[in-house]
């Protein structure tokens, strides 16, 4: 097994993951990646329109820093880490093909369906990216955090909103996946 | 140095999301189709270790480097803005496949339709931003 190519199995990752909420509380910040989505708007001037984004943004640079790390990271491990295939669940890929037409699943890290770049000049994908887009950023500000945020930093510190949050999120992905998907697609 | 902290910090967290699959959509699709652990096993055992290193944490009194206090703000109690916000969040995590963290993960592996993703996300904080004395809190 060669783990640097091979896929990280849950129980590699999600230690990992506790690891980095560890290193930025030891260096004085929290673990949640939202926040940055608030901080660019105030640095392209949305508190011109909302005194939501009149902060100090100068003090929450270290997240745009992450961020950009992100990239980094993804581009280090697309690239030199992966085949970038992802084998899910065969039913579930199955399921995908017959229904969806999505049928790259265990050959593509994401569906060239809805991500090629080609795809962007189809309405349809480009409005299904944005909005989709669009309920992740509203949303995340509304309940004042992410996956990251409630799922892992505020679940960890035992917090009640942080599993009211997260029960939300995945009313909402079943929702979407069960209820609106078939409608959608 | 601290910039240097912080990025290597957020090269390591992208590492991780990709060779996790958790910036996958198809792995969070899979998710909400109760196919895998895969993605239970990630949040699940983060979170337990999590809990335990933040209850060493609270009792040892730990604090962070310069001597500051480590951030463990509480988050302030409320009902309609989790259980609303965190449904739509939800909607949005299944429509496009991707949360905060991964979108970035995504941009640098080069899907650039990512970045419509982004653009979205940033459009609704800031809506959010100029509707947010009128919505329940």
């Amino acid at each position: 097994m060669n783990l640097i190519y091979e896929p990280w199995p849950w129980y590699v990752a999600g230690p990992l993951i506790a690891l980095i909420m560890f290193l930025l509380l030891f260096a004085g910040k929290q673990f949640g990646m939202s926040s940055n989505l608030r901080t660019m708007c105030a640095v392209g001037g949305a508190g011109k329109a909302a005194d939501f984004f009149k902060f100090d943004w100068k003090k929450e640079r270290w997240n745009l820093l992450v961020v950009l790390g992100a990239v980094i990271g993804g581009f280090i491990a697309s690239q030199f880490m992966s085949n970038n295939t992802v084998e899910i669940n065969p039913n579930v890929a199955e399921q995908l093909s017959i229904d969806y037409g999505i049928t790259s699943a265990n050959e593509a890290y994401m569906p060239p369906e809805l991500f090629a770049t080609d795809q962007l000049s189809n309405p349809f994908v480009l409005l299904v990216l944005l909005v989709g887009g669009l309920l992740v950023g509203f949303g995340a500000r509304y309940a004042g955090g992410c996956t990251s945020g409630h799922a892992i930093s505020g679940l960890s510190n035992l917090q009640l909103p942080s599993l009211i949050a997260v029960i939300g999120f995945f009313i909402g992905g079943l929702v979407m996946i069960h209820a609106l998907f078939p409608l959608i697609f | 140095m601290k910039q240097t902290v912080y990025l290597s910090i957020g090269i390591f967290f992208g590492i991780v999301m990709y060779k996790s699959e958790a910036a996958s959509w198809f792995r969070i699709y899979e998710m909400f189709q109760f196919g895998s652990f895969h993605m239970y096993g990630i949040i699940g055992s983060a979170l337990a270790l999590g809990i335990i290193g933040i209850q060493i944490i609270k009792k040892k009194n730990f604090k962070a480097v310069g001597n500051q206090q480590i951030q463990l703000t509480p988050k302030n109690k409320s009902f309609a803005r989790y259980a609303i916000g965190g449904i739509i969040f939800g909607l949005g995590w299944a429509l496009a496949g991707a949360c905060p963290g991964p979108m970035y993960v995504l941009v640098g592996s080069g899907y650039l339709s990512i970045l419509v993703v982004i653009f979205g996300a940033l459009l609704g904080t800031f809506l959010y931003g100029v509707l947010k004395d009128k919505l329940p809190h």
